[in-house]
This record gives structure tokens, C-alpha cells and sequence, in this order.
């Protein structure tokens, strides 16, 4: 652009640049926080450390273990029942499909909290059921379904998908040999958009999961505010560097899938 | 045909079994959890009219809705500006910009903590400048604060989305016709943006109304409604009151965000 550039650039990018200032200093000084010695006395008086960064790993590995293993099970949830949803409303666009596409979003509209309640009331006696992980697992796969089917939805539509089938079908493919020969390979970007986002919203899903956790099930966000509430500043801070180190190259990845995958698609 | 309908229908049936008996009869018993108090169904009515309630529910719509105006004013300034010009570091800023999305509210919470806590940066500052300590995060305003935090990303992203989509001949038209910078801004550019603020503050005031996290990392006296939820649930154990509340909170957010989605068109995607 060779536009002469006036005031009004200037002050613009003054603005976006406090903005993102606003939005970075927070995470540098948390993790800054994480490797210094003693907080109160500040990094340069005091030193570099990763003691409290082992003292996290001592303290909540099992918290950590549990979300990755809880965010992995959540993704395969996802894909069994999500993706399938995804290729139905794609092949039909009546008004049924458009009310199931619907009716599929509302669980992210109510808070977690309410959501939370409304799963111990109705399984929370039953069995063994609330001790276990799986009840969690249940929770998560409710909150990101729908990012699964939209995701995955959005791509399928953009490629049309319909079309290419027809021709499989004319060749004489069957249901299951298309869905695996035309139809994973060609929505492929927005499942993989699709699952970074089911990762990433599992890893730290709070809201819903501190009504359904027990102590035997604490996961790493719970294990986080269990840190903020009882340990000092910088266990907390080593704690939080940790769980950065786990979120920010997932979140970096989305960004990039969601650029190749939405890059193309119309948004509907 | 008929094979294709019956394997479609297969392909959905698992979902909808899974949402039918974790989600839609789980929202059944809640409502008549609600209802299940020494007042019946009228505990809805009380939650309706008892002061504390009522004033829970207010604070909260209040924060809510101020959250919502900071963050399109923010957001919209910073995105629109973004989507207009091109420099250099143009995207490292929108790294840094969308960077926070999907960090947990616990964890903004802590970093509301880190800026306006007892040990914040702000107290330090503020205890130099004028040898009085500034400490807001355990109240009202550090939520505020955390939720501008929480909501400036994704907002910036949905307008930087929408921006790009806006023809720039128009607005070099309304220029070239003697137009001012702010009546271009209000006559060309809000109107082109107007979709995606509907959608964004939309999804922005209904995560506001129900987050919980960062009021929980906070404090436990900042009694925003789902922080009350909670305290009838777990130290009250009011589960009558406590379901008819979560019955009530679901329903303004969806609310809102359906009602956002028929204005814009569809244009209204649910977000966490």
C-alpha cells in the first residue's frame, strides 16, 4: 500500500498495540512468576528456578494425566458420534436438518454450571457412575459436539460434497465405501479443525467440570484453581506455565487448521 | 433411496440417544428438581422476587451487558483497524491479539490476580506513584476486568472476519463525496459490521452471564448468579433453589443467543 499513512494510523495501531499489550503482559507475568525464586522479592533479586515447576509436577501429574486422557476420549467420542451427524446434514438440507443442526448447539448455550447440576441430578446416584472419569468423559463430549459437526459441517458443504458422491455412487460405491473413499478424505480439514478445538476446549473445560469432578477425578483446570486457592503465588504460576506449555501449541495449531480449512469455505 | 434414508438415520440415531439421555432428560429433572423445594413449583416465582436473587440476577445482566459494550468498542476499533492496513508485524499483532481465546476463566481469573491482586503489578505501581496500594481484582471490577480479557479475542476475530468482507470502494466513494473519517465510520462501516456485533455481543453477554471460573479463582463474595448457583448447591445444599436458578440462567442465555441468531440471520455461531 502506498497510501500515505496520517493520524489516524498512528492512533489505531497505538490503540490495537495497548490492547494486545493488555492481553500479553498478564501471560508473560505468570510465567515469569513460574521460575522466579520468591515473587514478593521479584526475579532479579531473587533468581531463576524451576523448583516450583517440580513441585506442580509432585503435586498434580495425576490432574494432568487425567485431562489428557479425558481430552483424548473426548475426541474419539466426538468423531464416532459427530462426525456421522456431520455427514447427514450435509447430504440433507430440508428443515429437519436445519432444526437436528440447531437443536445440536443449544447444550453450548446454557452455561456449564447449569448443565453440571443437570447431569448430577439425573446420573449423579446412579451406580458408580459419578466416581468415575467416564462421567467427566460425558460432560466434555456434550460441551464440544457441536464444534465437532459445525467444523466438520462447514468443510463438507464448501467441497460439496453431495455432487462428489453422485458420481462415486454412479461408479457403483455403496454408503460405507463412499463415506471412506470420498467423504473422510475430502472433509478432512474440518475434522482435524474440529478435533484441535474439541482438544483444546477439554483440556481447560472449568465451568462444568468443577460441579462434576470428586477427588478421586480432579482434572488439570480444577487442579489449577485448587493451586490459586491454597498454594503460594508461585506454585500457582509454575502451575499455570505448565498448563500453557499443553494449551499454546494446540492453540497455535487451530488457528493454522481453521486458516486451511475455513480459508475456502463460505461461511454459512 | 430407502437404504440411504435408513443408513442416515443410523449415522444420527447415536448422537441423538446420547444428547436425549444426557442432556435433554438431565434439563427435564432440573425443572422439576426446581419445583421439588417445601414451596413447589412456585420456588420459580420466589427466585423471581426474593431480593437477594433478584439482585444477583441484576449485578449479573449488569456486568454482562457492560462487558459486552467495552469489549464491541475495544474489539471493534482494534479489529476493523487490523482488517484495514497492512504493515509490518500486522500478524504477530493478531497472534497477540487472539492468543488468550480459550484460556480458561480459572486461569484469567489468576491473571486478574497477578495485575490488580494483593502482590499485582498495579498495587506495586500505584503504592510508588501515590504511596497507596490499588487493589481491585477480589471485586466487581477484577471480574469486569477478567471477562474484557476473556472476550477480546474471539470478538476481535469475528469483526476482523467481517471487515475483510466489506467493500472498500465503498467506503472510498463515501470520501470522495466529502464524507468525514467519523461520518464513514458511522454511515458506511458500523452498518456493514452491525451482523457480526449482533453475533459477537451476543455470544460475549451470555458467556459473561454464565461464566464461573474467574469469579471462582476471585473470590466467593462477588455473588454473580452462578456463583450463587453454587453456593445453594454446595454450602447451602438448596437443591430446589439451586436447579431453579441454573433452569433460569440456561434460559436467558439461550435467549439471547437464539433471539441474536434470528436477527442476524443465522449469522450467530454458539461459542464456549
Amino acid at each position: 500500500m502506498t497510501r500515505r499513512r496520517g493520524a489516524g494510523f498512528a492512533a489505531g495501531l497505538a490503540f490495537t498495540v495497548l490492547v494486545a499489550v493488555f492481553l500479553i503482559f498478564p501471560v508473560v507475568l505468570s510465567v515469569l512468576a513460574g521460575v522466579t525464586v520468591n515473587y514478593q522479592r521479584g526475579i532479579i533479586a531473587s533468581g531463576v528456578t524451576l523448583v516450583w515447576v517440580e513441585r506442580v509436577l509432585d503435586l498434580y501429574a495425576h490432574t494432568i494425566g487425567l485431562s489428557v486422557g479425558i481430552a483424548l476420549a473426548t475426541l474419539v467420542s466426538t468423531l464416532l458420534l459427530g462426525v456421522p451427524v456431520a455427514y447427514a446434514l450435509a447430504r440433507h438440507s430440508g428443515r429437519v436438518a436445519r432444526l437436528a443442526e440447531e437443536a445440536l448447539v443449544i447444550p453450548v448455550a446454557i452455561p456449564g454450571i447449569a448443565t453440571g447440576l443437570a447431569l448430577i441430578l439425573a446420573w449423579g446416584a446412579v451406580g458408580d457412575f459419578r466416581t468415575h472419569w467416564s462421567f467427566i468423559l460425558v460432560g466434555h463430549v456434550l460441551f464440544t459436539l457441536p464444534f465437532m459437526v459445525r467444523s466438520t459441517l462447514a468443510v463438507m458443504l464448501a467441497v460439496d460434497l453431495p455432487t462428489l458422491e453422485e458420481a462415486a455412487r454412479s461408479l457403483g460405491a455403496g454408503l460405507l465405501a463412499r463415506f471412506r473413499t470420498v467423504v473422510l478424505p475430502n472433509a478432512a480439514p474440518g475434522i482435524l479443525a474440529g478435533s484441535l478445538m474439541v482438544l483444546t476446549l477439554s483440556l481447560g473445560e472449568f465451568n462444568m467440570t468443577l460441579m462434576l469432578h470428586t477427588p478421586f477425578t480432579m482434572t488439570l483446570p480444577v487442579g489449577l484453581a485448587d493451586s490459586y486457592a491454597s498454594m503460594r503465588l508461585e506454585i500457582g504460576s509454575a502451575f499455570t506455565l505448565v498448563f500453557l506449555i499443553l494449551l499454546i501449541p494446540l492453540l497455535v495449531a487451530l488457528q493454522w487448521a481453521s486458516d486451511r480449512a475455513f480459508g475456502l469455505a463460505p461461511t454459512r | 433411496m430407502g437404504r440411504d434414508r435408513l443408513a442416515l438415520a443410523l449415522l444420527v440415531a447415536p448422537a441423538i440417544a446420547f444428547l436425549a439421555a444426557f442432556f435433554l432428560l438431565p434439563l427435564a429433572l432440573m425443572l422439576r428438581t426446581g419445583a421439588t423445594g417445601p414451596e413447589g413449583w412456585a420456588t420459580y416465582a420466589i427466585i423471581l422476587t426474593d431480593d437477594r436473587y433478584l439482585a444477583s440476577l441484576w449485578k449479573t445482566v449488569a456486568l454482562a451487558a457492560s462487558v459486552t459494550a467495552a469489549t464491541l468498542v475495544i474489539s471493534g476499533i482494534a479489529g476493523v483497524f487490523l482488517a484495514r492496513n497492512r504493515f509490518r508485524g500486522r500478524r504477530l499483532l493478531t497472534a497477540f491479539l487472539t492468543l488468550p481465546l480459550a484460556f480458561p476463566g480459572v486461569v484469567i481469573g489468576f491473571m486478574v490476580i497477578l495485575l490488580a491482586g494483593r502482590q499485582g503489578v498495579i498495587g506495586e505501581v500505584t503504592l510508588a506513584l501515590t504511596g497507596e496500594r490499588l487493589v481491585f481484582a477480589y471485586s466487581l471490577a477484577g471480574l469486569f476486568v477478567g471477562y474484557l480479557y476473556f472476550s477480546i479475542p474471539r470478538t476481535v476475530l469475528t469483526v476482523m472476519a467481517a471487515a475483510e468482507k466489506l467493500d472498500p470502494a465503498l467506503e472510498e466513494a463515501a470520501r470522495s463525496l466529502g464524507a468525514s473519517p467519523w461520518a464513514v465510520v458511522r454511515d458506511v462501516i458500523l452498518p456493514g459490521l452491525k451482523g457480526a456485533f449482533l453475533a459477537a455481543g451476543a455470544i460475549c453477554f451470555a458467556t459473561a452471564m454464565g461464566a464461573f471460573g474467574t469469579a471462582f479463582t476471585l473470590a466467593t463474595r462477588i455473588d454473580v448468579l452462578p456463583m450463587v448457583i453454587y453456593a445453594e448447591f454446595t454450602v447451602g445444599a438448596n437443591i430446589a433453589v439451586a436447579a431453579a436458578l441454573s433452569f433460569l440462567l440456561g434460559a436467558i442465555t439461550w435467549a439471547v443467543l437464539a433471539a441474536a441468531r434470528t436477527a442476524a440471520g443465522g449469522a450467530v455461531a454458539a461459542a464456549g
